[in-house]
């Protein structure tokens, strides 16, 4: 099968064109050479099936960032029959050093002048005649947004493909140091066949940018944003949740417990608590994934993410990140699970794993439900307000310390100089299909894992087969039992362990979990903690719930993300580490205080 | 500053000196004098249009001595602090 790579710079709207290329067929795959996996989709072009291949952004084919050596490496180790440069055409006089660069390769190539429309509005005026003249080689101007010139382009790139590829140097790098040459090639195009204004007409861009990145209003529009996000994925991903729950739910009663009947009652446990029930799991993330990338897209088609950087980067340059992370630790606060798929937008290894790292300390909702059934059992209505929020804070302190903690282990070494692209409507097959692609990846690759972990501590609350389920006798009470010595000076009981057992799998049954052990559900099992626990013990609990591991669908996540499965260890390490000793500070501290 | 007397000689030449880009107020254009980087912070500024000669532009700063946004040609650029101040540029 014959390959095409896109290429081209960042906000170019290359990852537009591959879209409007391969639909929803686009998959992601490994490549030899490189540890990246790329965007890849199979479209028909004239007879033969080929494989287009979404290559990263670049600025500079000799660069040092992560993107650029991804690139060279694949170019180098999986030659393209041919290369599809794509160049934003309101920047040609920046863009044009990457075509040259690239030209050098001796590649079969077209290339695609793209936001011809947006171009025109600036008063850039391009004779692709001459360009493509001067370039020697075919040149088209398009709208990938609004597929304007596309057909024109693919035919083009039909008839490129029947010609072989000329060859690729193998001394990439020595061909690639002829920067003298390249840039007095640049001047002599852009003399010849671009006219470009003096100074560029004020945009409707300027404009917002006035309001959104105002001194003094820039900051509070920030947090106004992003709570009307946060309330929206709410808004709409609760109701949807719950539905796919209950469809679960009733689909169990109604169709699997009678078709399961027959077996042996531990079999039908197996198959219906732990396999089921793990299944449920994976699918009841399905809709908040979906939600909460249809308005990351907005976020980050429109040109707002960069925004946020700008404004939150003074703060969050001393702990190492920047203010992209600072988006996704507040999506956190929602769910982890999609806020650590969404880290893909930092291109810079070591800042997204140190983002990773923070954002399973946000208080999600799952959290929620909990702290709040306690303090409401726990706490006078007028003190359960402040134990929450302390427990907001105790989040952010313990992102805040971990981000100083580890900054110097992961230095961002990727220089801060981000582009400002200008405001931009997103489309909305641009937004349902980057939905779409996350979803599948999130089922592909979360949903074994998931289902295996729920399967575990069902066995583990339900062997051996002759004890009650969840009780002190199973294989987890055991568990329970042994690390009780652990547990203590936290004032944390077995009962409490077992359900922290249970709160590795999900927040959402920790609660569930506890009407289990103790046998008594809703007020009367809120009496029962309330009788059996005091205010110190149960904020411990609490405490401890907040920071050690999140769940095991941000754990699958975090595998799947960092490609590393130390590091998913280690986060979980880390995180159990800190939640004892924060726990421990924190139970002895009230005791010696004599609370 | 060139001045001249009425022989056309050269009596005084003063040069505007080159200042750091962190030092310009929005607002303020400028031309680039020299860029004071190396590795792939250099290699990223070339890439983003830095070139010496260029006309460059400061569109904003960010508050708590945050990012410093700039303007060369059609593009809008985000820099932090420690980065602007390697790029010396001569006010015009």
């Amino acid at each position: 099968m014959k390959r095409i790579a896109l290429l081209g710079m960042p906000n170019t709207g290359k990852s537009t064109l591959f879209n409007r290329m391969t639909g929803a067929s686009a998959r992601v795959g490994n490549w030899p050479g490189i540890t990246v996996e790329l965007l890849t989709g199979k479209i028909l072009l004239g007879a033969d099936m080929v494989e287009i291949i979404d290559l990263p952004g670049i600025y500079d084919l000799h660069g040092f960032s992560e993107d650029e050596q991804v690139v060279r490496h694949f170019l180098h180790d999986n030659v393209p029959d041919l290369a599809l440069i794509v160049l934003n055409a309101t920047q040609i006089e920046r863009q044009l050093s990457l075509l040259l660069q690239l030209r050098q390769l001796n590649l079969n190539m077209v290339v695609l002048l793209n936001m011809a429309d947006e171009a025109r509005k600036f008063g850039i005026t391009i004779d692709t005649a001459k360009m493509a003249e001067a370039l020697g080689m075919p040149i088209f101007l398009l709208s990938a947004k609004y597929g304007a010139g596309y057909n024109e382009a693919l035919q083009a790139v039909t008839k490129a493909l029947r010609y072989t590829t000329p060859g690729m140097a193998e001394q990439l790098r020595d061909q690639l140091e002829q920067d003298a040459h390249i840039e007095s090639e640049m001047a002599r195009i852009l003399k010849h066949a671009v006219d470009l204004p003096a100074r560029l007409p004020d945009n409707l861009t300027d404009q917002l940018d006035r309001l959104m990145l105002h001194p003094w209003l820039g900051l509070p529009i920030f947090f106004g944003i992003m709570y009307l996000l946060f309330q929206a994925i709410f808004l709409f991903g609760q109701p949807l949740q719950t539905g796919v729950n209950d469809l679960f739910a009733w689909l169990r009663d109604a169709a699997i417990v009678p078709l399961l009947a027959f077996l042996p009652a531990m079999l039908q446990g197996l198959l219906l608590d732990g396999i089921y029930n793990g299944v449920a799991t994976v699918a009841a993330f399905v809709p908040l994934i979906v939600l909460f990338f249809l308005f990351m897209a907005i976020v980050e088609d429109t040109g707002y993410l960069s925004r946020a950087a700008f404004l939150m980067d003074a703060l969050m340059a001393k702990m190492g990140l920047d203010g992209r992370s600072f988006v996704m630790l507040l999506m956190g606060f929602g769910c982890n699970v999609p806020a650590l798929m969404g880290t893909r937008v930092m291109r810079s290894r070591s800042l997204r794993l140190l983002t990773m790292l923070v954002i399973p300390f946000s208080l999600c909702s799952a959290r929620l439900q909990v702290f709040v059934f306690i303090t409401a059992a726990l706490f006078s209505p007028k003190a359960a307000p402040l134990v929450l929020f302390s427990l907001y804070l105790f989040s952010f302190g313990a992102a805040i310390l971990t981000a100083l903690i580890f900054k110097g282990y992961l230095p961002n070494s990727d220089p801060f100089v981000l582009e400002l692209p200008p405001y931009r409507f997103p489309t909305a097959r641009q937004m349902v299909l980057r939905g779409w692609h996350e979803v599948y990846h999130f089922i592909h690759r979360a949903s074994k894992f998931i289902v295996a972990g729920v399967v575990l501590v069902w066995l583990l609350t339900h062997l051996p087969p002759s004890a009650a389920p969840a009780s002190i006798d199973t294989l987890a009470g055991v568990i329970g039992g042994w690390l009780h010595p652990v547990f203590a000076p936290l004032g944390i009981n077995e009962q409490l362990t077992i359900a922290l057992i249970f709160g590795f799998v999900a927040k959402e049954i920790v609660i569930g979990s506890l009407a289990v052990i103790y046998g008594l559900g809703g007020e009367a099992l809120g009496g029962a903690l309330a009788h059996q626990l005091d205010w110190v013990q149960a904020y411990s609990f609490m405490l401890f719930t907040l920071i050690y591991t999140p769940c095991l669908s941000a754990i699958a996540t975090l595998r799947n993300e960092s490609k590393n499965f130390g590091f998913m260890l280690f986060v979980i390490g880390w995180s159990l580490a800190l939640a004892w000793v924060t726990s421990f500070v924190f139970y002895q501290a009230a005791r010696a205080l004599g609370y | 500053m060139l001045l001249w007397n009425n022989a056309g000689v050269i009596i005084s030449c003063r040069i505007m000196p080159a200042v750091a880009l962190s030092t310009l107020v929005p607002g303020e254009a400028a031309t680039i004098a020299a860029i004071h980087t190396e590795g792939p912070l250099h290699q990223r500024l070339l890439a983003m249009g830095f070139r010496t000669g260029k006309r460059i532009e400061v569109i904003r700063r960010a508050r708590f001595s945050g990012p410093v946004q700039v303007r060369i040609g059609a593009t809008d650029i985000l820099l932090r602090k420690n980065e602007a101040e390697k790029i010396m540029v001569k006010k015009t």
